[in-house]
């Protein structure tokens, strides 16, 4: 019943060709055509956060976007921040403040704040909060993942 | 689960999105920023044979004035745009207040103003405001063009007035009078959740320092957005004081609302809530009309 589409698109600065169905997610799509499994898939329905990737410099929720919308754009999942040998700084600030326990938020976290730290060079407490506010961690209580992005934005910023 | 099979149409303009829903009827939907239709295709609680992708239609995508201090919104303009863009915050400043609350960042990226609308969740925060600003919304199908008033074009959930061809265009908001003042509360369990109540109000002064006219929309008090006809009257031709505006609130609370009860709260409780509320509301819609 379906036609297949062919989704051209740059993860991480490479670029991808693939044929999917239209219904095929844009987080399905990372993790199972691209093998990019960073980003994940917590409710399907736009509220806890966790498959939030970049979408040309933008947050965005990839599982409320098809694979085929992505055609001809950008994306930047955590896999592109940083690498074991050369962390991101934000990457660095959460280790340095426990602010990952089982991780599973901790990608879709960590790509809501960059575009967030950009624009907030300096921010305070509620700003942060307000900032994160659209991701869900069952295991933190926030306060440290608050404290990474104080930690961080000292060394990035100022 | 994951969405059933849909055939998928991304066309870049409005006359070829307009002809595949010309073409499919009730089998198709528009997929506007997707925020609120994808939750459902995922769920299965929707399963459209057939997808019109809008993102490309770049025609729908802009915020300019109007001829008489007022603004014209492309449907397909982005939630994020409408909270960012100095136009609105100027003239719209209750567009402004309401954007942040919308939902949360990474929603407002792809969310778009027009889809909330032709979404038509009782709970939306535009729904509303469109009303309380007395907005007027622009539709097109391959048969013609309308404009249908803000108040005529919620008539159930998630049910408006758009024939199965027809788009949401534009929405219009005209320039608010002079000495008018708006106020958007809403009651939410944490930041950014649907609200379990919530009200858009819109008054204006006149020179007795009167009301001239008011506005007041409730949000999940009933099936779609609940205009409070009746109190508004009440106040037309009063002054706002503290006793008038609590007659108003008990008013529209009392017998004009219908809301329901639910896992988030009672029907009762929503009563309650939006008494409080529209005396807080008007209470500061009148604060801003006085003080410009």
């Amino acid at each position: 019943m379906d036609d297949l589409f062919t989704v051209t698109v740059t993860v991480n600065g490479t670029q991808y060709e693939r044929t999917v169905e239209p219904r095929l997610l844009l987080s399905d799509f990372l993790r199972h055509e691209l093998g990019l499994t960073g980003t994940h898939v917590g409710c399907e329905h736009g509220v806890c956060g966790a498959c939030t990737i970049l979408f040309d410099g933008q947050p965005v929720r990839s599982c409320l976007m098809f694979a085929v919308q992505a055609n001809g754009h950008e994306i930047l999942t955590v896999e592109g921040l940083g690498t074991m040998d050369n962390l991101h700084p934000l990457q660095e600030a959460f280790r340095e403040t426990h602010a990952v326990q089982c991780g599973f938020c901790t990608p879709g976290i960590l790509m809501s704040l960059l575009p967030f730290l950009e624009e907030n060079p300096n921010p305070t407490e509620e700003e942060i909060r307000e900032a994160i506010s659209g991701n869900l961690c069952r295991c933190t209580g926030y306060q440290h993942i608050v404290d990474a992005v104080k930690l961080s934005a000292e060394k990035m910023g100022a | 689960m994951k969405p059933a099979p849909f055939k998928y149409y991304a066309p870049t303009t409005v006359e070829e999105a307009l002809a595949h829903l010309a073409e499919h009827g009730y089998g198709a939907k528009a997929l506007a920023g997707g925020q609120s239709l994808i939750p459902m295709l995922n769920f299965r609680l929707a399963q459209p044979s057939v997808l019109v992708d809008l993102n490309n239609v770049s025609e729908l995508f802009y915020i300019r004035s109007d001829d008489n201090g007022g603004l014209l919104l492309g449907a397909m303009t982005r939630q994020r745009q409408v909270e960012l863009d100095p136009l609105i915050a100027e003239r719209a400043p209750l567009v402004h207040e309401v954007m942040p609350q919308i939902a949360y960042p990474q929603i407002r990226t792809r969310g778009t103003f027009g889809g909330s609308l032709a979404h038509a969740d009782p709970s939306a925060e535009l729904v509303a405001v469109s009303i309380a600003l007395n907005g007027r919304f622009r539709l097109r199908s391959q048969a013609g063009e309308r404009w249908v008033p803000a108040d005529e074009f919620f008539v159930g959930l998630f049910t408006t007035v758009l024939e199965p061809d027809e788009l949401l265009m534009e929405v219009a908001l005209p320039a608010m009078p002079p000495r008018s003042g708006g106020s958007f509360l809403q009651i939410t369990r944490r930041h950014h959740d649907f609200c379990i109540a919530g009200i858009a109000a819109l008054v204006t002064l006149d020179g007795k320092d009167q009301c001239e006219q008011a506005r007041l929309v409730f949000l999940s008090a009933g099936d779609g957005p609940v205009i409070a006809r009746q109190a508004a009257d009440m106040l037309v031709g009063q002054a706002p004081t503290p006793e008038a505006i609590r007659a108003a609130a008990e008013k529209a609370a009392s017998d004009e609302i219908d809301p329901g009860s639910d896992i988030h709260a009672s029907a009762e409780y929503r009563r309650h809530l939006a008494k409080v509320l529209a005396r807080r509301a008007l209470t500061q819609a009148f604060d801003r009309a006085s003080n410009i």
